[in-house]
């Protein structure tokens, strides 16, 4: 059989999953090791006899026998998870409890369970984060450090902190008390946006981890809505707000590897399947009585995903979303989207005029997205030197060399006898 | 040509399963290379941890030191002990600290 692309990734999160819930929480250091034991059984045995017809049914058989082991040996000497524990502790219940527990079925509510352990009220939203993209995605240290821009001992340092506290809960997190449940959705499904948003949005050059990582936050949240309790109109929102934006990662691009702005892209390479999935979730999304922030962000992304061109974009509509938004949210960047989207619907001095009065603009003195809005409405207006400056500003503030060419690439621009309207900014 | 036996010895291609899987791509990548330019004789079988080593009398667990255990062997075809020596050149696991004993199989006549 071929071997599909990220599948031992993809197990891993299934393999720990299942795991800790027969180890426990407590034991999940050890839950990893026969994680990695199994795949490196994989690694072992499938490179020379290939790859077996029902991969994941190999590895979830290995790693039961390995378990059943391991229990054996350990029996008397500690408990196992609380709530299995006498099932665990017969030969007669052993197999079946961890046929069970290891089945095929178990695999997504593991998953969400692990999802909602690790979004636990003691850990920061940067731990919580990592460790579902750890645990969950099977990004090793390396991997997780290059998506954040983290260091290596950083990023030890907060699996730690994080994998501490987790052991430390008494149990793994129920699926079972719909009131649980409720309370800790919000952290999940905001430990889910923002890890999207670190992939997407992070300050970095393009690259294929940090596109994994945003295919990583849709697979859990595609769990999420999975799960009748899951389901509600936020995570609808949610997901459409993923489909739309991934939807325009393929033209983020160009052909030379080069940082494309939602002004510079083709359209043609945004993908249609993934706009249509997120127009039809952001409709099933307004059914709810509630809107919240992930709506007002999908209908965002939707009036960009709908329009033809920059030109043709109902900036209107674009305005009086993030007037909504900021409602909700307010949030000086939030504030200097609105500003730009202004910018394009009443003319660039109504722009700058909004950037110049945003609320809270000293926050944004070291953006560099803001010196670079300044640019393009100057260079918009005809200010050409001023533009210049502000691109210079812009450039200086750079936080890593994509931006700084990004910036450099609209300086020279707007020093050249004609300057095509860049992209302001990101993309919302 | 001539057989040759690959004891493949030591080198765990730890890291995380992205990196596993593409150490056993890499792996697998270099089996069909042998096996296209018709080298391959025998893909042979990877071999568990754990065994006995029988000696006189006695019988001792073991061999437990990494670099003493063989992870596996294959059967290659080859004209001389130097390309057998060559074709090992590409064996993945060099790339993770270990080695590659290539033995000559001796011809009945």
């Amino acid at each position: 059989m071929e071997l599909t692309e990220h599948l031992f990734r993809r197990e891993w999160g299934r393999l720990v999953a299942a795991l800790t819930r027969v180890f426990g929480i407590h034991q999940l250091a050890l839950a990893e090791d026969v994680a990695q034991d199994t795949l490196l059984r994989a690694v072992e045995v499938w490179k020379f006899r290939g790859v077996p017809e029902n991969p994941s049914a190999w590895l979830m058989t290995t790693a039961k026998r390995r378990a059943i082991d391991l229990l054996r040996r350990q029996r008397t000497a500690r408990a196992q998870a609380p709530e299995l524990e006498w099932q665990l502790q017969s030969e007669w219940t052993l197999a079946p409890a961890l046929d069970q527990l290891l089945g095929p079925d178990a695999a997504g509510d593991g998953q969400l369970r692990l999802t909602f352990s690790c979004c636990h009220p003691r850990l920061s939203e940067d731990v919580q984060t990592s460790l579902i993209l750890h645990l969950l995605g099977g990004f090793g240290v390396r991997e997780i450090a290059a998506a954040f821009l983290l260091g290596e001992a950083a990023t030890e340092k907060r699996l730690g902190r994080g994998k501490r506290v987790l052991a430390r809960s008494r149990q793994l997190f129920a699926l079972e008390s719909r009131g649980e449940f409720e309370e800790r959705l919000p952290a999940v499904r905001r430990a889910l946006y923002l890890m999207f948003n670190e992939g997407y949005h992070g300050a970095c050059a393009e690259s294929a981890i940090r596109v994994e990582v945003c295919q990583e936050a849709m697979r859990l949240t595609a769990l999420l809505l999975a799960h009748p309790w899951g389901a509600g109109a936020e995570t609808r929102a949610l997901a459409a707000l993923q489909c739309l934006h991934a939807a325009r990662l393929p033209a983020r691009v160009d052909g030379d590897g080069r940082f494309q702005g939602l002004g510079e892209q083709d359209r043609s390479r945004w993908d249609q399947r993934l706009i249509a999935e997120g127009l039809r979730l952001l409709h099933a999304a307004a059914e709810g009585q509630a809107l919240s922030t992930y709506h007002f962000e999908a209908a965002l992304a939707a009036v960009h995903a709908s329009a033809p061109s920059v030109a043709e974009t109902n900036w209107g509509a674009v305005v009086s979303l993030y007037d909504r938004l900021l409602e909700l949210q307010p949030s000086p960047v939030v504030a200097l989207h609105r500003a730009l989207a202004v910018g394009q619907q009443q003319g660039p001095e109504a722009g700058l005029a909004a950037l110049q009065t945003l609320e809270g603009r000293e926050r944004l003195a070291d953006y560099p997205f803001y010196a670079a809005a300044l640019g393009e409405l100057e260079l918009a207006c005809g200010r050409r030197d001023d533009a210049r400056g502000h691109f210079r500003r812009a450039a200086a503030l750079a936080r890593n060399p994509t931006e700084r060419d990004h910036f450099a690439a609209r300086l020279a621009a707007a020093a050249g006898p004609a300057a095509p309207a860049g992209p302001p900014h990101r993309p919302a | 040509m001539n057989e040759y036996l690959y004891l493949y010895r030591g080198g765990n291609p730890m890291g995380s399963p992205e990196e596993m899987q593409k150490t056993m791509k890499v792996w697998m990548g270099w089996f069909e290379e042998l096996g296209k330019k018709g080298n391959l004789k025998d893909g042979g079988q990877p071999l568990d941890k754990g065994g006995k080593i029988v000696k006189g009398k006695s019988v001792t667990d073991g061999p437990f030191a990494e670099k003493d255990l063989v992870g596996g062997y294959s059967l290659v075809l080859a004209k001389d002990l130097a390309h057998a020596a060559e074709l090992a050149k590409g064996c993945p696991l060099l790339q993770h600290g270990g080695q590659v004993e290539i033995r000559p199989v001796l011809k009945m006549g």
